[in-house]
């Protein structure tokens, strides 16, 4: 069973159309990466699989390991194993890192009927984690994504997911103003994530980034349409022709 | 005097007048009683108090305290924070000895309570009581000085520095039920010298009575003074409180105030500035829920030039309650290299809660930084989304993007057994104001 499947996905968000009837399958052991130019709706469809209230979904459905994911919240798609790395996090002052992540692992925990940490066993999770990021411990008692650096932030999502553990993560543009060390360390992050009961789908506008994480399926997004699919070598493709040959070929269709 | 005898609160000033008191003392009740018998209660008709309906406490009879029953110590553990920190326990308004902690006090610190101090001529008392804080500040500063019964009485002497906080517990019994309680404050801290004072108003009783409360603070120059005001009275009860601060060159003053209790409360905090360099820090944060009503009136008096303010004050309002703010702040036209910043920001958790925020500033030297900012909104639905992907929704999130929004404040508590009591106060308030 397809642990992600997307069907003739149509959304809106103020009743303008921006997703025009998307379908992609996703099993476990997969990584997908999604390109496409500026604006085509490749963090759309990551928000709406998250589950933000600013997009209606107008048709089409999407089941998510084996639930209907249109069905429910966005804390009980987390709750589920779906967890997206934002392309803008969002910054709240006043929560500690620690803190914030103690209350994200021990809420899913509840909701899968296990018990929650106290806060040193999670330390010491945490000091785990910190690892595959590559930080010390400094960082988790400064508030959450507040005063971090671009580069920062991005790094922050990796750390929650590696804290979270989800069985699908999307990561919209986590490779976005990394130094070249980040995007080694966030790559490798990724890669230690990977399993075959996870699967990934990676949005970047790099090909960069697919030499860390080598994707098994790519696809191209335009004007809200998956307009081509492959494997790898497509991206070397599209570094190589750009997205105009596609773009056009979609204006056509 | 059929006049007199339906003026509100007339019979209990009458009480207060009849007890034996002679001099300056007979004075001050006198003039007190005087004036707010001009004065009377505030109507909304009265800009300072527009937006703070005050009117109900004229039309009832407050009587005084009852006999209390005996309280054992244990019943104030939750409202005391350090062990052996020097204590003034008010219980329905009167002293008890047996409660507070006035031995083994440090050198060069007195504290007592205020009745004490009057009866041993301690001339401190006579220069400052009713001198700092005055009978034609507000109706109710009138009201005190005709009526108030006991309360605190500190003095640091210059150069000393307490080596632990000084508190004042004011609770409330069921013996308070419907009867006027009327603390005062008398705090002096000397040239150089340091101290932090914790003053709490706080309960046993859900009675409804009203609490007329004036602190006066005279800090010499170069003094400090970390005060921390707690109210958590009965949410059926009036509480009404001003504090008047005068600061000398050099010194340096800072309030926490928290407000969480009364049906409706009301803080002035006003300090007039005497000499060059003081600084003046408030920061405050108020909750409330039903139809309680918070009210924080602010008022710096930038009287000389090279003397800095900073303003925090925080509310969180639940149901159908309201929050009312003012913070003024009035540069002499001799005040120049004032630095004023004064921050209002206030989070509402429901459609019906309702704040009046009047920043007032008034500035009549020309090189001066000053600035404010008053904010009303609702939870951040960005962040609140963000927690909802991390596996936090609901109340969960709720509760926890309201605590962010009280820590920034409660961080400035500098008193490390304050700060983590009231945070677990806070906490658990907040908890039940999103719930
Ligand atoms: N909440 C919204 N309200 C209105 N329009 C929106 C909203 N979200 C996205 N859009 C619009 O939908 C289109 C697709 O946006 P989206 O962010 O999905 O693009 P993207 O493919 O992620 O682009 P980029 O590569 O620049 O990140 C854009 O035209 C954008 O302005
Ligand atoms: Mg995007």
């Amino acid at each position: 069973m397809a642990l992600l499947h997307i069907d003739n996905l149509h959304a809106a968000a103020d009743e303008k159309p921006i997703l025009n009837g998307i379908s992609l399958t996703v099993n476990a052991g997969e990584v997908h990466a999604i390109m496409g130019p500026n604006g085509s709706g490749k963090s759309t469809l990551a928000q709406v699989l998250a589950g933000h209230e600013a997009y209606d979904v107008t048709a089409g459905s999407i089941s998510f390991a084996g639930e209907d994911l249109l069905d429910m919240e966005a804390e009980e798609r987390a709750w589920a194993g779906l967890f997206l790395a934002f392309q803008y996090p969002v910054e709240i002052p006043g929560v500690s890192n620690a803190y914030f992540l103690r209350q994200g692992y021990n809420e899913i925990r509840k909701a899968r009927g296990l018990d929650e940490l106290d806060p040193i066993d999670f330390y010491d999770l945490l000091e785990e984690k910190l690892k595959v990021v590559e930080w010390g411990p400094e960082i988790m008692e400064r508030a959450v994504n507040f005063g971090f650096s671009g580069g920062e932030k991005k790094r922050n999502e990796i750390l929650q997911m590696a804290v979270l553990e989800p069985k699908l993560a999307i990561l919209d543009e986590t490779d976005s103003g990394l130094d070249i060390d980040a995007l080694r360390i966030v790559a490798n992050g990724v890669n230690t994530l990977r399993g075959p009961e996870k699967a990934i789908i990676v949005v970047t506008h790099y090909q960069r980034l697919l030499n860390y994480i080598v994707p098994d399926f790519v696809h191209v997004i335009a004007g809200g349409r998956i307009v081509r699919s492959g494997g790898k070598e497509l991206a070397l493709e599209l570094e190589e022709k750009g997205y105009e040959w596609l773009t056009s070929e979609a204006a056509v269709a | 005097m059929n006049a007199t005898a339906t003026m509100p609160f007339a019979d209990l000033i009458a009480t207060t007048q009849a007890s034996e008191m002679t001099g300056w003392l007979a004075d001050l009740r006198e003039a007190g009683a005087a004036r707010f018998a001009e004065e009377g209660i505030p109507t909304s008709r009265d800009e300072e108090w527009r937006f703070t309906p005050v009117g109900p406490l004229g039309k009832m009879t407050f009587r005084a305290p009852a006999v209390s029953a005996p309280l054992d110590r244990t019943a104030l553990s939750p409202f005391a924070f350090g062990d052996g920190w020097p204590t003034v326990v008010l219980v329905d308004g009167r002293f008890v000895p047996e409660l507070s902690r006035l031995d083994a006090l440090p050198d060069g610190v007195v504290v007592t309570s205020l009745a004490e101090a009057i009866a041993a001529g301690e001339p401190a008392v006579e220069a400052h009581l009713g001198r700092t804080a005055t009978a034609d500040q507000t109706p109710f500063t009138a009201l005190s000085a005709a009526t108030f019964a006991d309360g605190l009485f500190v003095q640091v002497s210059a150069g000393v520095v307490a080596p632990t906080p000084v508190q004042l517990i004011s609770v409330a019994t069921d013996a308070a039920a419907e009867a006027m309680l009327a603390p005062r404050l008398v705090v002096l801290v000397g040239a150089n010298a340091e101290l932090s004072l914790v003053e709490s108003y706080v309960t046993l009783t859900e009675a409804t009575y009203f609490t007329n409360t004036v602190a006066e603070v005279h800090l010499g120059a170069n003094a400090r003074l970390d005060h921390t005001r707690i109210m958590r009275e009965s949410e059926a009860a009036w509480h009404i409180g001003f504090t008047q601060v005068d600061q000398e060159q050099d010194s340096h003053y800072r309030e926490f105030a928290l407000a969480m209790g009364g049906r409706l409360a009301r803080h002035n905090v006003h300090t007039r500035h005497h000499g060059e360099r003081v600084e003046t820090l408030l920061y405050g944060l108020y909750l409330t829920r039903g139809e309680q009503v918070a009210d924080t009136h602010s008022a710096i008096f930038h009287d000389q030039p090279n003397c800095n303010s900073w303003e925090v004050y925080k509310g969180v309002l639940a149901d159908d309650s309201r929050a009312v703010f003012n913070g003024k702040v009035l540069v002499d036209r001799i005040a120049q290299k004032t630095d004023a910043k004064q921050t209002n920001r206030n989070l509402l958790l429901s459609d019906t809660a309702r704040v009046d925020a009047k920043p007032q500033l008034e500035i009549f030297a020309d090189d001066v930084r000053c600035t404010h900012g008053a904010t009303i909104g609702k939870l951040n639905p960005q962040q609140r989304y963000y927690l909802k992907t991390r596996g936090i929704g609901g109340k969960k999130a709720e509760q926890l993007l309201t605590w962010a929004f009280a820590a920034e404040v409660m961080a400035e508590i500098t008193q490390p057994a304050v700060r983590v009591g009231l945070e677990a106060l806070v906490h658990q308030r907040l908890d039940e104001l999103t719930s």
